[in-house]
């Protein structure tokens, strides 16, 4: 079909042809940016902690009859207390393991320090967070170790909240072990804690463990995790139970209950959920992406639906309008078919100039989120689907009026209006 | 004349349903999507302290080491306890505290309540004061028993609400980590939006339950919440001797009158870093800080970029609404060329059809105005069912929903200029021939 004529009537609808492209072109622009965004919120969401998530959970509490800190002796009676909690989880018929541990990952509560490969130097070479537990952590967060061995209960030092003695044996992740050795040979090898002097060996490389921190600083050492097997022992303490496979529920309803029959005179973070699931943590750690990314996909769709009513209507307008000049058409011998084509290439018409527009505009706005919002650059590929998706919602917007001018009889051009 | 106008728009509305309701429809979308975002921004951007904020100063020192040094970078955002100390010592400004935050557990004396932990502030006596905490039993405490350690407690209207069924409380004794304190203050309910004093906690986190003297908190060793930063050799993961440790934990307030003595308060921040070098203390050039509360609150990027960005969504799709009113409106007003033709051949004037034009989009613009608020209340109805911890204050107030109307209004009726003049370009004789 030839074009020329669709053009020359198009001329006619000047405002309306401009209008109906500009609003494709802001669509396309804002679409595209928009799904850009829940993208990048879906990868951050799945990022993996390299923890085994499933049959997981934590308990955060403390004693209120904790011996204060300042009087002898008090270490040994609140290491005591912690490992009479240890040893009635452990004998819970739902749980697998149990390990006390200072964080877990997507949890936001994290001590972040510099390792050096040189106590002299005075720029860290990787910034690290700290997990301190004992022997079972590794087994209970479900860690896989790659290289070395794992903690026995010889390395666990007991300490109180008051004495930071450095343990002389660490196990790092492997984002650690590469950065430093990039040979793969960390394990035996001694780094150094910011302002110390005292050499750490790495006996162990784990495949992979998140960072607790969420925001966007502590993603720039995302899986910089080291492990210190320190027993800390305060007047708090948080413990990992993994429950045996498909017991979860049942272990996180027993292990308070256990807890407060060995001493009630103790408080939970939260007294409505003493135990919390992992699956829960992650949840509460990602909510606002999630609230995000549904509000995006809320208008993408209710923009996508106003510009398909937007081209229903004008069109529409314009099929009453014509309505003399398709029955001139039709009685000169043009088909139903023909005046379909007709109404739909020339959507095909505005909705391309529409999506060039809105390719600009939207690598314009992309410019401006990076600039104002810290984004990334987002690849063409994004743009490429918008413009077809556009393409595509134009057709079927424009179907139904397309089909009704193809209605038109004939005989209307005898008719004078 | 403008009742005919209305009297015309309303049954040229009604003859195309379908086409009314889609403009109606689209308008509202618009209007009450932007209206949400903007309701939410304009609750987080809002004054804690509109009486006093310009006042209120947050300063800021540089006590790092040479590590990582770089020349006018913005010093740490909390102060050691030596500096606090120091600084509060000083007396330099009209009222001044110190603070950190943290928890403590309540012991109920009630056998049916489980100890629960609260939310604490361990902070001195001008916090009351400067930060005009309402009270609705008792008072605050004074500096003889920050220097005392007193066991004193101001607890806030909900905690008191919980233990002590609301009665007036002061003088009762409350137990906390195995400790018995005075409760002599109950405080009113006090929610500074956002959590000003200590953005760490939670920017937008209601006000703690407890307030203890800061000295006390430190005798008793009570738990910290909060950021903390160590550097060099002295920093470590110990509670303990934070006293002594080259850590940043405590936020530092000064409450000064003027613009002069604000001027003045920075030579003497200047001066004291100068001299703590001296001293060997410090070792960066002095590099100090002093700003207003809400200067404070932009450093520290407050409002949550998502909501930011949302309200640019919000504005980018009322745009994209606004060209469709007009493409619709456009083809509406042309497809009408005939009957403006008559009207004009009748005697009405180009002004006159484009009033009366202009009327019908005015209509349009308040029926999307309303459905607008009404998809605004219910936008921001969703909001509040998020967990976020702003979510509970999302709520449009009286110049928000006056806002709304006039921007409903006002979008419908610059949608409806371009339709409205071409529309009464037409020339009378050409319609009435085709006729």
């Amino acid at each position: 079909m030839s074009v020329s004529p669709i053009l020359s009537a198009l001329r006619r609808h000047k405002a309306g042809v401009v209008l109906i492209g500009l609003q494709i072109a802001l669509t396309l622009a804002i679409v595209c940016n928009a799904i850009f965004i829940i993208g990048e919120r879906i990868e951050r969401m799945n990022r993996p902690t390299g923890i085994v998530e499933r049959d997981l959970f934590l308990i955060q509490q403390a004693w209120v009859n904790a011996p204060s800190e300042e009087i002898e002796g008090s270490s040994q009676k609140l290491g005591a207390m912690q490992q009479e909690d240890l040893l009635a989880l452990r004998q819970l018929a739902d749980v697998e393991s149990v390990a006390p541990t200072t964080s877990m990952p997507l949890l936001d509560s994290s001590w972040n320090e510099g390792i050096r490969l040189d106590p002299e130097q005075q720029q860290q070479t990787a910034r690290v967070s700290f997990y301190l537990g004992d022997e079972q952590l590794l087994p209970t967060l479900g860690l896989r170790l790659v290289a070395g061995r794992t903690f026995t209960s010889a390395d666990i030092l007991h300490q109180g909240l008051r004495d930071i003695r450095q343990p002389p044996v660490v196990i790092v992740t492997k984002a650690i072990a590469d950065l430093l050795f990039p040979h793969g040979d960390a394990v035996g090898k001694v780094v150094y804690l910011a302002g110390t002097h005292k050499p750490i060996t790495i006996i162990g490389v784990v495949e992979r463990l998140q960072v607790p921190g969420l925001n966007r600083w502590t993603a720039s050492f995302a899986y910089n995790s080291v492990v210190l097997p320190i027993q800390r022992e305060g007047f708090f303490a948080f413990y990992a139970v993994r429950a045996k496979p498909g017991r979860l529920q049942a272990a996180m309803q027993a292990a308070p209950a256990a807890l407060y029959k060995v001493n009630p005179l103790r408080v939970f973070a939260d007294i409505k959920t003493p135990a919390q699931s992992f699956a829960a943590i992650r949840a509460r750690a990602y909510r606002d992406d999630i609230g995000m990314a549904i509000l995006m996909g809320a208008v993408c769709l209710i923009l996508l639906g106003v510009t398909a009513a937007g081209i229903v209507g004008l069109t529409s307008f314009w099929v009453g309008q014509r309505q003399h000049q398709i029955g001139i058409r039709r009685a000169l011998g043009a088909r139903r078919i023909d005046i379909l084509r007709y109404f739909q290439t020339e959507n095909l018409l505005i909705a391309s100039g529409g999506a060039m527009v809105g390719l600009v505009l939207a690598f314009i706005l992309n410019l401006w989120l990076i600039r104002h919002y810290e984004m990334s650059r987002m690849p063409l590929i994004y743009v490429l689907t918008g413009v077809v998706a556009v393409l595509v919602l134009g057709q079927l917007a424009v179907f139904v009026p397309a089909r009704r001018a193809s209605m038109v009889p004939p005989v209307v051009a005898t008719r004078s209006v | 004349m403008f009742g005919y106008y209305l009297d015309l728009a309303l049954r040229s509305l009604r003859r195309n349903k379908m086409l009314t309701a889609l403009m109606v429809l689209a308008i509202a979308l618009g209007i009450g999507a932007c209206m949400t975002t903007f309701t939410v921004l304009h609750v987080l951007s809002g004054d804690p302290l509109p009486d006093k904020s310009a006042r209120l100063f947050y300063p800021q020192v540089d006590p790092l080491d040479m590590d990582g040094y770089e020349a006018g970078k913005e010093p740490e955002r909390q102060v050691t306890w030596i500096d606090g100390m120091n600084l509060l010592k000083a007396k330099r400004g009209e009222r001044q505290a110190l603070m950190t935050g943290g928890a403590v557990p309540v012991q109920p004396t009630q056998s049916s309540m489980d100890p629960f932990f609260s939310d604490a502030r361990y902070t001195t006596a001008d916090f009351f004061p400067m930060f005009e905490t309402p009270f609705l039993y008792g008072h605050g405490w004074s500096e003889a028993e920050d220097d005392g350690k007193a066991r004193v407690a101001v607890i806030s209207r909900s905690l008191n609400d919980k233990l002590f069924d609301g009665k007036d409380s002061t003088n009762q004794i409350l137990r906390m980590k195995d400790t018995a304190f005075r409760v002599i203050g109950v405080l009113d309910n006090w929610r500074p939006n956002p959590h000003f004093y200590d953005l760490n906690m939670g920017q937008y986190s209601v006000a703690e339950d407890v307030f203890l003297p800061l000295a006390t908190s430190r005798d008793l060793n009570l738990a910290r919440n909060g950021s903390r930063n160590c550097w060099g050799k002295g920093g470590g993961n110990d509670d303990e001797h934070l006293e002594v440790a080259t850590c940043v934990w405590l936020q530092f307030w000064v409450q000064l009158q003027s613009a002069d003595k604000a001027a003045d308060y920075r030579t003497f921040l200047d001066n004291y870093s100068k001299e703590q070098k001296a001293l060997g203390r410090f070792e960066r050039p002095s590099n100090v800080r002093l700003s207003n509360l809400m200067e404070w609150l932009d450093v520290n990027k407050v409002v949550p970029s998502d909501v930011r960005l949302q309200s640019w969504l919000a504005l980018g799709f009322l745009m994209v609404c606004l060209v469709n009113t007009v493409g619709l409106m456009l083809a509406k007003f042309l497809r009408r060329s005939g009957e403006l033709g008559v009207r004009r051949a009748l005697g009405a004037s180009r002004r006159e059809v484009f009033m009366q034009l202009l009327v019908e989009a005015g209509v349009i613009g308040l029926a999307g105005g309303v459905g607008g608020v009404l998809l605004a209340y219910l936008g921001l109805w969703l909001v509040r069912l998020q967990p976020a911890d702003y979510a509970s204050l999302a709520h449009l107030d009286l110049p928000m929903l006056l806002i709304t109307f006039v921007l409903a209004i006002t979008a419908s009726l610059l949608s409806g200029l371009l339709p409205a003049w071409r529309a009464c370009q037409i020339t009378p004789a050409l319609q009435l021939k085709s006729q």
